[in-house]
Parts: C-alpha cells; sequence; structure tokens
C-alpha cells in the first residue's frame, strides 16, 4: 500500500467480482474456465482408470490435476486473481491454505509415525493377555 | 501527473512527504465488505473440511475386515455427479452476470438450471449412500466408511444448505429486484456455490479415485 500513497488509487475488488468488461468478455471466461475443468477432470478419471501410465505415478497424478483444477476454479470462477485489487483476498486465502496444509499435512504425518512406531496388533494383544 | 509534478518541483521525495494533497479513499463499500467476510467464512469452512479430509487420509486403510472404496465405489456416478456440480457452477456464473446487467428472466432461467443440477447431485448422492447401507457398509461398519459418509454427506449438507439460499435468492430477486442489499446476498451465494464445488474436486479426487486406485 505504501507504494502507492497519494496516487490515484484503484479500488479494491470484493472476492468475486470482476473488473469491469463486456458480458461477452465475461461470458467467454466463464466458458473457458468449464472448459479447463472438463478438460482436468476428464483427464483425472481417464488416469485413474488406465494402465497406459506407470502405475505409481497416478496417485501424484491424481493430486496434481485437483490442485490445478481447484486453481482453475478460483481464478475463473470466483476470480480471485493476483491483481492489486485482489491483494486482500488472495492473502486471506494464502492463510486459509496455510491451515488446510498443516491440518492435513500434519494429521497425515503424525499418525503414519504412530503407526510405525506402534507394536504390532497381534503382539498387543499377546501382551494383554 | 500532479503527483510527479509536485514531487519534482520540492526535488527528491520519494515518500512524497512534501504532497498536500493527499486524499484517502474512506471506508470500503458495502460490497467489498460483505464479500471479503464472507470470503472469510468461506476459508474457514474449507479448513473445517481439512480437518474432515485429514481424518479420512488417516482412517482410509481402516476397513476392519469391510469392503474397501475400490470394491465399494461406482465411478460412472462420480463422474456425473461431477458433470452436474461443474456446470451448475459454470449456470450460477450466468446467473452472476445476469444479475449485474440487472436481467430478470436470464437470472431467474440461470438459477433454475444451478438448482435443478444441484438437486441432480444431491439424488444421485442419495442413492449411493441408500444403497451402501443397503449393501452393509453404512457408517458404522468401519472407520474408512465413518469417515468417507462425514466427509461426503458434510459436502452434501452443504450442498442442500445452498439450495434452499438459492431458492431464497430467487424469491428475492423477484420479489424486491436487484436492490443492492441483495445483490450482495447473491454474491455471497455465488462465492459459496463454486466453493462447493472446489471441495467437490477434493472430493472426488482424493476420496473416489484415489480411493479406486488404491
Amino acid at each position: 500500500m505504501s507504494d502507492s500513497h497519494g496516487l490515484p488509487q484503484q479500488a479494491d475488488l470484493a472476492p468475486g467480482d470482476e473488473e469491469v468488461v463486456s458480458v461477452n468478455v465475461r461470458v467467454l471466461g466463464y466458458l473457458v474456465g468449464l472448459g479447463l475443468a472438463v478438460l482436468l477432470t476428464a483427464t483425472s478419471f481417464f488416469v485413474a482408470g488406465t494402465n497406459l501410465v506407470w502405475q505409481p505415478s497416478i496417485p501424484v497424478a491424481i493430486i496434481v490435476l485437483a490442485i490445478a483444477q481447484i486453481g482453475v476454479h478460483l481464478v475463473f470462477f470466483l476470480h480471485i486473481t493476483t491483481g492489486p485489487d485482489n491483494a486482500n483476498n488472495v492473502l486471506a486465502l494464502a492463510f486459509g491454505l496455510l491451515i488446510v496444509f498443516l491440518v492435513i499435512g500434519g494429521s497425515l504425518w503424525i499418525m503414519a509415525n504412530l503407526n510405525d512406531n506402534m507394536m504390532p496388533m497381534d503382539q498387543l494383544m499377546h501382551m494383554q493377555r | 501527473m500532479a503527483v510527479a509534478a509536485v514531487a519534482s518541483a520540492r526535488g527528491y521525495d520519494p515518500h512524497l512527504i512534501g504532497l498536500e494533497d493527499v486524499s484517502h479513499d474512506g471506508p470500503a463499500s458495502k460490497r467489498i465488505i460483505a464479500g471479503y467476510g464472507f470470503w472469510i467464512f468461506i476459508l474457514s469452512d474449507m479448513v473445517m473440511f481439512s480437518c474432515f479430509f485429514a481424518a479420512f487420509a488417516v482412517l482410509s486403510g481402516q476397513t476392519a475386515g469391510g469392503p474397501t472404496g475400490a470394491e465399494l465405489f461406482n465411478l460412472r456416478n462420480v463422474a456425473i455427479e461431477t458433470a452436474f456440480l461443474l456446470c451448475s457452477s459454470f449456470a450460477c456464473g450466468m446467473a452472476s452476470i445476469a444479475a449485474e446487467v440487472r436481467y430478470q428472466l436470464w437470472f431467474q432461467v440461470a438459477m433454475v438450471v444451478t438448482c435443478l443440477l444441484g438437486i441432480g447431485f444431491l439424488i444421485i448422492e442419495f442413492h449411493e449412500f441408500a444403497d451402501l447401507i443397503a449393501r452393509g457398509a453404512g457408517p458404522s461398519r468401519s472407520a474408512f466408511l465413518s469417515s468417507f459418509f462425514a466427509l461426503v454427506g458434510c459436502h452434501g449438507a452443504h450442498v442442500s444448505a445452498g439450495i434452499l439460499w438459492l431458492l431464497t435468492m430467487m424469491a428475492q430477486v423477484f420479489a424486491k429486484g436487484f436492490r443492492a442489499d441483495i445483490l450482495r446476498r447473491f454474491l455471497c451465494f455465488a462465492l459459496f456455490w463454486h466453493a462447493l464445488d472446489i471441495i467437490w474436486v477434493a472430493i472426488f479426487s482424493v476420496v473416489y479415485l484415489l480411493g479406486s486406485a488404491a
């Protein structure tokens, strides 16, 4: 904000709002988003059921495609962009993503670690007798 | 231009301290405040969903000798659900444009399409749940199925609430027209509906596709 002090500022945008453009351009934006989303979804479903790609890469491919599609939805449907009028919305999103990754990544990490360190179930049963 | 002129007249002044006509924008418009507040709510909703996702990810292998995802899931149904929700999101976008240009008929048509696709999604999901329970794979069968029903059911509950909100917005726009306060509510609704589609992308990828692949 300090770099634009006193200069005529661009007004902020509410999340979901777009820059003022014609209706045709806006419909086109949604159509592009829909097309990309369909493409990514179709790829995802195809990859999940195919034998054409190296099998261990499939989970990674599905996750990457999902993240890409979430990005497409954010940009083309929710109009969260990196423009200067969108800084607050993007910062809030970044914080949300941080928490989401901490919760999911942290849970997986801790639980995998606990699983590794836990005594196999049959031995545990044996001790309780 | 004026800024540059003043700055150069006073010599080097990178922080514009000498500038006299510093003007402030004043508080943000109500539309921005309402939209931003609702955006924060959506992000906190996503944080809540992340807990369900974390529970599912941790428990997805704990089938307690019961059926696994690969045995239960019908990917054809999931693909149809995905298509419904994606087209519904697109129709909601068309309704946003119609609202902005104040086109009542187009708005109502787009909202009806959004609503029907959302209801179609819910019907398929309800059938899937009923089918799983009938096959003895209800939420009490295993930890995997508990977390599955909790996660997917929570998304379904959100979609149901969204449809009630959608019908309310149709009625309000019909009865009160495109007033500023109604348009703010609709902005929030559109954010909510698109966000649900984002959650669904994560669900069909993590729960169904990864669940079937594993």
